[in-house]
């Protein structure tokens, strides 16, 4: 193995050596060092807490590190903030999208840099900008004037990156870009990443998902604790490897063995046109197809989240029920971010853990410490802060909230996005037991890898509708992707 | 169809109004006619030229409750100017300069310590106030004459032409409708109140940006003084007490939200007509004071409801 191999030639793009960063007691960067090549896809790799986020934040300005040398083009490079970074021709587009939801297309995109005379916005010339960044992304069919909130997120996606394009970038940082694409959309993405190649962009492009970075990346370095661990050209290791580097130890089984059981049907799912669908109790039905395709929206209409003319009920009826829910949006929508792991964890039992209106924190503390356990939830304890912990161990919280419940019906959408490989396989282990025990899982995935490791039946959507249910042997993934598309027919 | 009726929304609220007053025959006649429209506008004045810089502070996603206290204390020291006989342009200048400056006070407190404006300006508010006391020795200052009386009151009340409040008023709606719409800064204090974090991100200097929409802002409450200073020809520092409120709900019926992004001039000018309108129809109907508070109570939440309504079936 290339191991700590981090030379990619002789004058890279972008060369980091040494570079060391604490916060407080916590060493984030121990003596790290990456090297880029100019039209060179890096795939930087780790998991959760390995330190990538504050390599990037080193990289974009945003934070200083304590020592080690950074070059840009052979120059040396010390960005003071974000704004000196993107001057220099670095930038990055976030993973959690920040686009002004108010704000047109165009005036997200020239957001900073707005073209101008005195002051005066010259429209004529920043809608052109925007147009011609737009369609360097094969995406120039977008309204210009529509607000960016109104777009899907794979289409906010790509008018951040046409708003990194519009300053000329040597290097561009994509930070988990598809944690919220269908596959379609990440395979349109891909061809921007491929295009962005071809014009000597160098893209630092950071993925939970292994399968997808070798589609894209070139070359890759894995970070494990604050420290560079490995290194190389992507064909010449094998995915094993890299698992291997990234938390360790070996993986050998991402997916959970399960026996199959299907017990008595517990929950219709109803739809519009055509039959409904019986969900199972011991069964794990999957739920794929394209973003829009109404997966969330199906969801949402059978736990009572948003009306529907199919399910006359509330999420409290729900929850009284027995079902529970775990929303796609963990940030907005799943949790309180400023409250405590047992406050998000207890929230449904709120009045049968009281007592005359009374909550004891003593009492849901308990309750939540337990599960801390049993999911090995990495936090300080049950009072820290939720918006403290990695993605992996909030979703955690999420699912504790339940399991304690408890709910014999989980209805799961995207339970893994954007956390990483080891929390995921945890989840899946959990999920995987809870069908033993008897519950009957919804699980809606845009991750098909998932799908097929996990469920024993997947139903496909498309344009509002399940279209086609098959048991998981019956499928493939090209052609649940030619019936989530609408090919087949 | 549901764009047309966001768009319009405030001026049906205003024409709803307008139409609910004269449905009653006795003051139907009066209530329409030119005179009164005249008598409405003037008394708006006030109102809308807060409303102004109330509208890019709300579109930027702050508030400022200071209003009141700024224009008495813009006021007290316009009146003081003329007492020492300044001339006229430079009693203007200096009183819209103070009211800038309160605001620059404000916006660096808010920007630069990265407080919450409602604390900043809350304090402010008891800070301004307490200044315009003291500035005149806590009782009123009057002056024999100045050409400022003019502004509010035209030579003939029903005659056609409109006070110079009133133009001042439209030309400064104009000019800040054009500066929202088409200038960097402008666009600027949108993307600030639709996502501070996106803004910053994106190289907009979010500090600089906060401190002069405060500024400008008082500079729109100093002139709002300046308006109060020529209806009662006195410099009053007990006067304009929640006119804040007011101003608040003006643009918040003009279809603004209290949570940043949204917002139009020509919406905080209804909302502030639609005030204006509720508050004459009311007084000629006869109702008590204490009614028209209710009334308008009831109108500003009724507003916000429909807002919502709006929103939700655009989604």
């Amino acid at each position: 193995m290339t191991n700590l191999d981090t030379n990619p030639g002789p004058s890279p793009r972008l060369r980091l050596t040494g570079i060391d960063k604490a916060f407080g007691a916590t060493q984030a960067l121990r003596g790290v060092s990456l090297a880029v090549a100019a039209g060179e896809v890096h795939a930087l790799i780790g998991e959760n807490g390995a330190g990538k986020s504050t390599l990037m934040k080193v990289l974009s300005g945003v934070v200083r590190p304590d020592a080690g040398t950074m070059e840009l083009d052979g120059a040396p490079y010390l960005p003071a903030d974000t704004l000196a970074a993107r001057r220099h021709g670095v930038a990055m587009i976030y993973q959690e999208l920040s686009l002004a939801p108010h704000l047109s297309a165009w005036e997200n995109i020239v957001l900073g840099a707005e073209p101008h005379r005195l002051g005066w916005l010259d429209q004529k010339e920043a809608r052109t900008r925007a147009r011609g960044a737009l369609a360097r992304l094969a995406h120039g069919h977008l309204d210009l004037e529509r607000p960016a909130g109104e777009f899907s997120i794979a289409e906010q996606q790509v008018i951040e990156i046409a708003r990194a394009l519009l300053t000329e970038p040597r290097v561009l940082i994509m930070d988990e870009p598809t944690s919220s694409l269908t596959q379609a959309d990440t395979e349109k993405l891909f061809a921007v990443v491929r295009q962005l190649r071809t014009e000597g962009v160098s893209v630092i492009y950071i993925s939970h998902f292994l399968e997808e970075v070798r589609q894209v990346a070139d070359r890759f370095t894995v970070l494990k604790d604050g420290e560079t661990v490995g290194s190389g050209a992507l064909a010449a290791v094998g995915q094993a490897e890299i698992v291997r580097l990234m938390v360790g130890r070996e993986v050998r089984e991402m997916y959970p063995v399960r026996t199959p059981q299907r017990g008595t049907a517990v929950l219709q799912v109803r739809q519009p046109q055509g039959e409904p669908l019986a969900l199972h109790a011991g069964e794990i039905l999957g739920v794929a197809g394209l973003i829009g395709a109404g997966r969330t929206e199906l969801l949402r209409a059978v736990f009572g989240l948003d009306k529907s003319v199919l399910y006359v009920t509330t999420p409290a009826r729900r929850w009284a029920e027995g079902v529970g829910f775990l929303s796609e949006n963990r940030k907005e929508e799943g949790l309180m971010l400023p409250l405590s792991v047992a406050e998000n964890a207890t929230l449904t039992k709120f009045s049968a853990l009281a007592r005359g209106g009374w909550l004891r924190t003593g009492g849901i503390e308990a309750v939540t410490a337990d599960w801390i356990g049993r999911l090995g939830i990495k936090t300080r304890g049950p009072r820290q802060a939720v918006g403290e912990l990695s993605g992996g161990n909030q979703q955690k919280v999420a699912l504790a909230r339940l399991l304690q419940h408890p709910a014999r019906i989980l209805l799961l959408d995207e339970p893994t996005r954007g956390i990483d490989v080891g929390s995921k396989a945890q989840i899946y282990a959990l999920i995987a037991q809870l069908a033993a025990e008897g519950r009957a899982v919804v699980l809606v995935s845009s991750y098909l890898p998932e799908l097929f490791g996990l469920c024993d039946r997947i139903a496909v959507m498309r344009r509002g509708a399940l279209v086609e249910c098959r048991e998981r042997a019956a499928w493939t993934e090209p052609e649940l992707m030619a019936v989530a598309i609408g090919a087949a027919a | 169809m549901k764009k047309l009726l966001s768009k319009f929304g405030p001026f049906l609220g205003l024409l709803l109004v307008i139409g609910l007053f004269s449905l009653s025959g006795e003051i139907r006649d009066y209530f329409l006619s030119y005179a009164n429209f005249k008598i409405i506008l003037t008394q708006t004045v006030i109102v809308a030229i807060g409303a102004l810089g109330m509208t890019l502070i709300i579109i930027s996603g702050g508030i400022d409750l200071s209003v009141g206290s700024v224009i008495a204390l813009c006021s007290v020291v316009g009146a003081l100017l003329i007492q020492q006989a300044w001339p006229l342009v430079a009693v203007v200048l200096m009183v819209i300069a103070a009211g800038g400056l309160v605001g620059l006070l404000n916006g660096a407190a808010i920007a630069g310590l990265r407080m919450t404006p409602f604390i900043i300006t809350l304090g402010m508010l008891g800070i301004a106030r307490g200044a315009a006391k003291w500035l005149a020795n806590n009782e009123t200052v009057n002056y024999d004459a100045s050409p400022l009386n003019g502004w509010m009151t035209t030579a003939d009340p029903f005659g056609w032409a409109l006070p110079a409040g009133a133009w001042v008023a439209l030309a400064l709606a104009v000019l800040t409708a054009v500066m929202l719409r088409r200038t960097v800064f402008g666009r600027h204090i949108f993307a600030i109140g639709s996502n501070e974090a996106t803004a910053r991100l994106c190289g907009v200097a979010t500090v600089r940006t906060k401190i002069l929409i405060y500024a400008l802002a008082g500079c729109c409450f100093g002139l709002a003084g300046l308006m109060q200073l020529s209806r009662l020809r006195q410099g009053d520092p007990t006067v304009a007490i929640g006119v804040e409120l007011d101003i608040i709900a003006a643009v918040i019926i003009g279809g603004a939200s209290l949570s940043g992004g949204v917002g139009t001039v020509l919406g905080s000018m209804i909302g502030a007509l639609i005030m204006a309108v509720l508050r004459n129809g009311s007084q000629q109907m006869g109702w008590p004071t204490y009614f028209q508070e209710i009334i308008i109570g009831a109108v500003i939440i009724a507003a916000v409801f429909l807002d919502r309504l709006r929103q939700a079936k655009r989604e």
